[in-house]
């Protein structure tokens, strides 16, 4: 991984391109599914074709007489596989059922068998072959949430919220829902299983390579030091990859058992079913305020759907306590059991949705109010976290809708709906404000330099593709002096020190300590060797005195072509390197974070193009202002935000996953029916990052920006599609279907 | 999977005459032979054959061989000139990619994209197991058809090129065992009615060899416009390709078909009737509109492609008098 074009100065802050690009473009970048080891053989699941009910037969026969099978695992021959301890924090698991636990179908697609075979052609064959009768029940898909009957738990509550709203000048109180999305990653869930004697290897597409080595040691029954977990590249996960799924555990049990590496990808349509997805939330909002648009009520109640045998809390209560000044404020949630495989956090789990149904509210207060949507957010900011009472760490989300109102041009938006035109076409604009937690988690790093000239990192993290290596690699070289190709940088492997999950947007923020905390022990050690390697330029200097700058040890007082370049002292010295490692601790446990309320902020605005006439409606533009500390690497950091729009897009105007509501299929699994924004379906993106450093998150003041980039989207389009057409759309996405309620028939 | 054998045709005469599987561009063969919704014992690659020409004929038509790739034929310079229509619809369909494999001849013969039909898990599917009913009635419709259904099948037909041949009334050359024959592209495709595995005139064994156009109407103007949720890459909701023909702002001819609504390419003859010698106004082609979807049967999930197939309608033909 090398790179010519950056220098390391000032390279904190800079949009270096990433250093792992080139191996991308050249396919030479190996993803799980890349590997193939000797003697590797190939397993692919088979799936029920019923929601509910159990397996009342399973003929594997045929299956096991095809060319090449090897095995046949179902629930009647397959050993244990053992549960996860349930809520470790380090083992966490997606679906807490073990894959063929007994012959009960939960959903849809759930795995009964797995065909172990020479050739992928083969097992595919054999699991075809594989014949399966079900008692079936009806299955409960419904999309409908509402009535619920069961508890509801508070998540947040201050003042008296049903009295205040009872009493309000002015109020929303409406409903509002998002379906169930599929993450779709372009790489698939991918698992190679290597057992060695009784220890295993995975290559696998997670999100946590250390997570997953601690979940599968428990479900394989095996000691964790027995377990290795590699993952050099992902082709993104969006939070899908976050912690096993059965598919993990069922790749190390086939391989276990017929003793050779097993390789299981998961195919897109099994994506739809069988690896997480976003839930359905149905989420009930009462907004109330006085007449000049002051809030004095605030009440959400939140469903979301989960499995039959899991748990999944969607959270969508994330940003409603702290996003606004309100005295009186509720919070609720509860689960809704469906036959659906479990849910899983998709990119800013809880807030996206939840901002989706709460900036709807306040842009339907708005209009009620009869005020510019800015205005009443402006109006309504928070000067701390009323939630808990402590102060923003740093919170600029006035800045955002400020600067986001003068470069989309805000002013000029005349109120009235349909009321402004381009070429022809019904303009409309809206917006939202957004919010996302921060993050700091535990993290260590080995640097070493060595005598071959070059400066290593080593951490058990992993880049999901957003760009971590070369976060890595910009503060070795600020660090060092070094230029990008005489740095190392290897992630993604559990034999190095244990780094974060690459979840919640904290990477960055969680490793840049340890890795800064890691260089800099290496270069103290460095220079301590200059000044007592016997016979060196430097010996006898006060190691204090010492400077490592472009890559040449040298005096403080003299410049660096006057020193020794680091390889030599190294040499000299006759060692192969010098290293050291670095842990930092959480921003839980960081005094300097403590009692601080730590989140990035975000001001959405949005604009679309109506033709009614053939109710055609695109999103032409988008201006986004993010305040998520200091930016890394603008680069990469406007790469995630832009992506994050154009999911946006998609979450307002196109995604969902159906269910056949006869039995349960999700109906549209695969890319051509389940639709996603495609390029051209991109609107224009003007990305801002106000760049104010949060220095209670670490020293370098930087946040985290995957998610923040999403949330906001989906409600500022909404309010934009409002404001061209008159049709308040409360349940994404938003479709043809709806548009066609529009009164407005022409330009 | 089953296997299958595989050969290549040198000539059209020993391909006309074989017994297997044609296969062009693959793209929808492949693809249902890994769904195990096709399972052909031979395949005959044909697209070796001597059938990637576009030729000017001297009647002032157009020859399109049935091997030219969707790519070439939607950027061919008399087709861009003189048949727009056809050009904007082979643009409007599937992605770059998929253009530059799929051929003419098996653009004509796509099959549904009905869930249901590609699942062969679902039993009930009548154009897979005729006489065994319709999984899609009653399940996730919203992309069926609401004109020329029967209660075996409501698949719409999905391709965007057919429906501009229909408009520009094509006809479909052929090369079976028992000779050649020509079928005017009106007669070629089959409602479904009880049979809804019998899509459309072939024989067994018969190639399509390639496709005619008749001279372009040198006053006409065509346009074909296609409305869908995303902005590329998916089928119609509703399309509509118009060849119109006005002097004195009275319309003097039109044809008008429709994609995304029907069961099979839809010519509306009903829409130009009401059209004929009528001056070009909204209202007459909002009357129009009316007309081509009286017949709509909508689904429990598609009413609203009732609307927007008219609205589809009136736009195109408003673009082609404009
Ligand atoms: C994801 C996706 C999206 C798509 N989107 C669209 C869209 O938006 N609009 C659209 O119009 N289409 C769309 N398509 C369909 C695409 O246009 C067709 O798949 C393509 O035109 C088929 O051509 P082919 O040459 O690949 O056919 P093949 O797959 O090779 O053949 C199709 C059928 O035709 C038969 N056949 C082929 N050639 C001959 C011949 N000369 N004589 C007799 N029989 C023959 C074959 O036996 C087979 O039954 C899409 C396809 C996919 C996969
Ligand atoms: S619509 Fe036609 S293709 Fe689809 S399930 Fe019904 S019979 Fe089969």
């Amino acid at each position: 991984m090398a790179s010519t074009t950056a220098s390391p100065h000032g390279i904190i802050g800079r949009p270096v391109p990433r250093i792992d690009g080139p191996l991308k473009t050249t396919g030479t970048a190996q993803y799980a599914a890349d590997f193939h080891l000797p003697g590797m053989v190939f397993a692919v699941p088979v799936q029920a074709t019923v929601a509910k009910g159990t397996i009342r037969s399973l003929d594997v026969t045929a299956a096991q007489a095809m060319p090449g099978v090897l095995e046949v695992l179902h629930h009647g021959n397959v050993e244990r596989i053992y549960r996860a301890v349930p809520n470790d924090p380090n083992a966490t698991v997606s679906e807490t059922r073990p894959p063929l636990e007994d012959n009960r179908i939960y959903y849809w697609g759930q795995y009964v068998a797995l065909v172990v075979a020479e050739t992928l052609e083969q097992a595919t064959a054999a699991a075809a072959a594989v014949k399966a009768e079900y008692s079936a029940e009806t299955p409960q898909v419904s999309g409908e949430l509402e009535p619920f009957a069961g508890t509801w738990h508070t998540v947040s509550a201050r003042g008296k919220v049903d009295e205040a709203f009872d009493a309000a000048a002015v109020k929303v109180d409406q409903t509002y829902g998002t379906p169930v999305e599929t993450h779709n990653p372009i790489e698939l869930h991918a698992t190679v299983a290597a057992w060695a004697g009784d220890t295993v290897t995975f290559y696998e597409s997670t999100q946590g390579v250390v997570n997953h080595r601690n979940a599968m040691a428990q479900i394989l029954g095996v000691p964790r030091e027995n377990v290795t977990v590699i993952t050099k590249f992902l082709g993104s996960g969006f939070g899908g990859k976050l912690f096993p799924w059965p598919h993990c555990a069922l790749a190390a049990v086939a391989s276990r058992r017929v003793q050779r590496p097993v390789k299981l990808v998961v195919t897109r349509t099994m994506m739809f079913s069988n690896v997480g997805h976003r839930p359905l939330t149905e989420q009930r909002f009462r907004v109330g305020a006085s007449a000049d648009g002051k809030l004095v009520a605030l009440r959400q109640d939140a469903l979301n759907h989960t499995s039959m045998v899991d748990n999944f809390d969607e959270g969508c209560g994330e940003a409603t306590p702290y996003l606004y000044s309100v005295p009186n404020l509720t919070v609720t949630s509860a689960l809704v059991q469906r036959n659906v495989g479990s849910p899983m956090a998709m990119r800013g789990p809880g807030a996206v949705p939840g901002l989706f149904a709460m900036e709807s509210a306040m842009d339907e207060l708005a209009v009620a109010l009869k005020m510019d949507p800015v205005e009443l957010r402006l109006k309504n900011d928070a000067s701390i976290d009323e939630s808990n009472g402590q102060k923003f760490s740093s919170r600029h989300l006035r800045e955002c809708l400020e600067t986001g109102s003068a470069k989309f041009g805000w002013s000029k938006r005349t109120p009235a709906v349909g009321s402004m035109r381009r070429d022809g076409k019904v303009l409309g604009w809206g917006m939202a404000a957004a919010s996302w937690g921060a993050y700091r988690f535990g993290c260590s790093t080995t640097v070493e330099l060595g005598a071959d000239g070059k400066v290593r990192a080593r951490c058990a993290t992993q880049d999901v593709g957003t760009g971590l290596y070369t976060i890595f690699a910009q503060v070795l070289a600020e660090k060092t002096g070094l230029p990008f190709e005489r740095i190392e940088v290897l992630l993604g492997d559990t034999t190095m020190p244990e780094g974060p999950l690459s979840g919640g947007s904290w990477s960055t923020a969680t490793v840049l300590p340890a890795v800064a905390g890691a260089a800099d022990g290496a270069i103290a050690s460095l220079l301590q060797i200059a000044a007592s390697t016997p016979g060196a330029k430097l010996e006898g200097a006060d190691a204090k005195t010492l400077r490592l700058t472009e890559g040449r040890v040298h005096r403080a007082t003299e410049s660096a072509a006057q020193g020794v370049p680091f390889e030599t002292v190294l040499q000299a010295a006759r060692l192969n390197r010098v290293s050291a490692d670095s842990t930092s601790g959480s921003a839980f446990e960081d005094p300097k974070a403590k009692g601080l309320s730590m989140h990035s902020f975000g001001a959405q605005f949005a604009e679309v193009e109506w033709e009614p006439e053939i109710a055609r409606l695109r999103v032409s533009r988008v201006v986004t202002v993010i305040d998520a500390g200091r930016i890394i690497n603008p680069r990469a950091g406007a790469n995630q935000i832009k992506g994050a729009v154009v999911m946006g897009v998609g979450m307002a105007m196109l995604e969902e996953t159906v269910y056949d509501p006869r039995n349960g299929q999700p109906i549209n699994g695969n890319l051509a029916d389940y639709l996603m924004a495609t390029c051209a379906d991109s609107p224009e993106i003007d990305v801002t990052f106000l760049d104010y450093p949060d220095y209670a998150l670490n020293s370098y003041g930087a946040r985290g920006i995957g998610e923040i980039g999403l949330a906001g989207v989906a409600p500022a389009i909404a309010s934009a599609v409002y404001h061209a057409t008159g049709v308040r759309v409360r349940k994404l996405p938003i479709r043809i279907e709806d548009l066609l309620q529009s009164e407005m028939r022409e330009a | 999977m089953q296997s299958f054998s595989y050969s290549k045709a040198q000539t059209v005469d020993q391909a006309a005459g074989m017994d297997g599987r044609f296969i062009g561009g693959g793209t929808t063969l492949v693809d249902l032979m890994k769904q195990g919704v096709e399972t052909p014992k031979t395949l005959v690659d044909i697209t070796g054959l001597p059938l990637s020409s576009v030729e000017t004929l001297p009647d002032g038509g157009l020859k399109i061989g049935a091997m030219v790739r969707n790519s070439d034929l939607a950027h061919h310079e008399t087709v861009k000139a003189q048949y727009a229509v056809l050009s904007e619809a082979l643009l409007s369909g599937a992605s770059p990619q998929l253009r530059n494999m799929a051929t003419t001849g098996g653009n004509l013969l796509q099959r549904t994209r009905c869930p249901y039909f590609r699942d062969t898990s679902y039993t009930n599917c009548s154009k897979r197991n005729p006489g065994s009913g319709c999984a899609a009635i009653g399940g996730h419709n919203r992309m069926m058809a609401i004109l020329g259904t029967s209660e075996d099948c409501i698949a719409t037909h999905p391709s965007d090129m057919c429906v501009a041949l229909t408009a520009l009334e094509a006809t479909i050359h052929v090369q079976g065992p028992k000779g050649d024959r020509a079928i005017a592209i009106a007669d070629f495709y089959k409602l479904p009615g009880t049979t809804p595995n019998v899509e459309n005139a072939l024989e067994p064994g018969e190639l399509i060899t390639h496709v005619t156009l008749p001279a372009p109407r040198k006053a006409s103007k065509q346009v074909y416009l296609k409305l869908r949720d995303r902005a590329s890459y998916e089928f119609a909701l509703a399309s509509a390709a118009v060849v119109a023909e006005t002097s004195g702002g009275h319309i003097r001819f039109v044809r008008v078909a429709l994609g995304g609504v029907g069961t099979r390419p839809w010519r509306s003859h009903e829409a130009e009737a009401a059209l004929m010698g009528k001056p070009a106004t909204a209202t007459h082609f909002r009357a129009a509109a009316e007309a081509a979807l009286k017949e709509a049967k909508p689904q429990s999930e598609n009413g609203f492609k009732v609307e927007l197939a008219k609205r589809c309608i009136v736009r195109a033909l408003t673009t082609a008098t404009a």
